[in-house]
């Protein structure tokens, strides 16, 4: 069994400790970080309820060590809201009432972000297969679809513009 | 649930990955993707005492074309191929492939290495690769070897012919001629689940359109990954038409040995078999002769 020295940085703050190999990265956020915006669903990587984003990429975070995730950039639910001010998918979800219990919501929204930070006019069938990985249990996906639609026009009209996008120049 | 105790090393070079599993062998459990192997762990039904996390060795995740082949670093996620212009435009079959496998999310972490390497019957890779005829490529203290895929499966379940102390580092597969095309058919319950079956088809005509090659191998109907043989055979020298492709479908359903459980019963998956062996050669030689 061997301990490691683990430094990430989460929503812009830097967190480090000592973690065992085995930690899992949601147990490492949920009960060593106390950040419990991030829920644990299924356990065996089918729900995405535990969905974060490691350098950009939407993660499954019952699938990935606590470990691996040493040096990386990470957001969790926690970093939507800025200054009191709710992001574009948090304001979409609440206008198009895209949760009912609430426990598919934090891993949908990240995932969701992931993808319009690649595609900020996505069709439907985009939007439903980009989160065809986080299971809704109240079986929401009408409204959660229309959720995603509103903050991707939002994101658009607010200029969001994603670094990704490569839309670079003067 | 809570993965037993292990130590862990993050290897910084093939080298050190090799030289890691010189010393702890069959202890040992490469981590690439982890999308299968964490899984595993958290059930406790895998129990390595060493795990080496390969996430970052460089210049392992790359899809270029050389020498005549598609070269896939192992480390290559399946996201890249899902998006992969070059995949898209002459591998389709790749595209069909990774697309189907569990779901997006998991996709941005589950490798290609990962999922030939496992050789889980019911991932999807591993009949495509069949199809294709491809190789891959393993790295070990005395140096590199190019496997057939065919010998690179045994006929135990989730085991391969890589020593212990050897590692999946690329997977080759043959670039497209002017006249073949390949296609892979999955029937799932729902997104992320496994397949009830799976069918990868790869064929190549002459420029009179008969079969100078035919690949097909089976996702999830068996113990292994299947290449259906008699099928590949039966479409040698033959025009591909209704007659053909039925009688190779037949044959593929014949070579398939599914068992009955909570996807659908024995002879239901026999039959998706010969229903997705027509689709795929259908597909295929529609790509092969300029279609989509």
């Amino acid at each position: 069994m061997s301990t490691h020295h683990l430094r990430a940085t989460i929503n812009g703050t830097v967190y480090e400790g000592d973690v065992e190999a085995r930690l899992l990265l949601v147990h490492w956020i949920r009960d060593v970080l106390r950040l419990t915006g991030t829920h644990i669903g299924c356990d065996t990587t089918s729900c995405g309820a535990c969905t974060i984003i490691v350098d950009g990429k939407a993660t499954k975070s019952c699938t990935m060590f606590a470990v691996q995730a040493d040096g990386r950039e990470i957001m969790t639910v926690e970093g939507l809201e800025q200054d009191g001010k709710l992001h574009p998918l948090q304001e979409g979800f609440h206008e198009e009432h895209a949760l009912q219990c609430g426990y598919c919501t934090p891993g949908m929204m990240m995932t969701s972000l992931a993808f319009l930070q690649h595609n900020l006019n996505p069709s439907e069938q985009e939007i439903r297969v980009a989160i065809s990985g986080n299971l809704c249990r109240c079986t929401g996906y009408v409204n959660i679809v229309k959720a995603v639609r509103y903050a991707a026009q939002k994101m658009q009209a607010t200029e969001q513009v994603p670094v990704s996008a490569g839309q670079g120049g003067e | 649930m809570i993965p037993d105790s292990f130590d862990y090393v993050s290897a910084r070079s093939v080298a050190e990955a090799v030289t890691l599993l010189n010393k702890h062998g069959d202890e040992a459990k490469i981590l690439a993707g982890g999308q299968s192997l964490i899984p595993l762990l958290r059930f406790r039904l895998a129990k390595p005492s060493v795990l080496i996390d390969i996430n970052r060795v460089p210049n392992l995740d790359y899809i270029q074309e050389a020498n005549g082949e598609l070269h896939i670093g192992a480390l290559t996620r399946e996201a890249e191929l899902d998006d992969s212009n070059l995949v898209r435009s002459r591998y389709p079959i790749l595209f069909d492939t990774s697309t189907g496998v569990a779901d997006p999310v998991v996709r941005n972490w589950a490798t290609v290495g990962g999922n030939i390497a496992h050789a889980d019957p019911a991932n999807d890779h591993p009949a495509t690769m069949i199809a294709l005829g491809a190789h891959v490529v393993a790295i070990g203290p005395t140096g590199e070897r190019v496997l057939d895929i065919n010998d690179f499966f045994t006929d135990v379940p989730f085991e391969t012919s890589l020593h212990s102390n050897e590692i999946l580092t690329e997977i080759r597969v043959p670039a497209p001629t002017e006249h073949s095309g390949g296609a892979y058919f999955k029937l799932e319950r729902k997104v992320g689940d496994y397949a009830i079956a799976g069918v990868a088809a790869y064929i190549t005509l002459d420029s009179s359109g008969q079969v100078t090659f035919a690949g097909i191998g089976l996702t999830n109907v068996g113990p292994i990954p299947i290449k259906a043989r008699n099928a590949e055979q039966s479409l040698l020298g033959k025009a591909l038409d209704d007659a053909s492709i039925h009688h190779a479908a037949d044959l593929a359903a014949a070579a398939s040995q599914p068992v009955s459980d909570t996807r659908g019963p024995a002879e239901y998956k026999r039959a998706m078999v010969r229903t997705l062996t027509v689709r795929a050669l259908r597909k295929a030689s529609a790509r092969a002769t300029g279609g989509k």
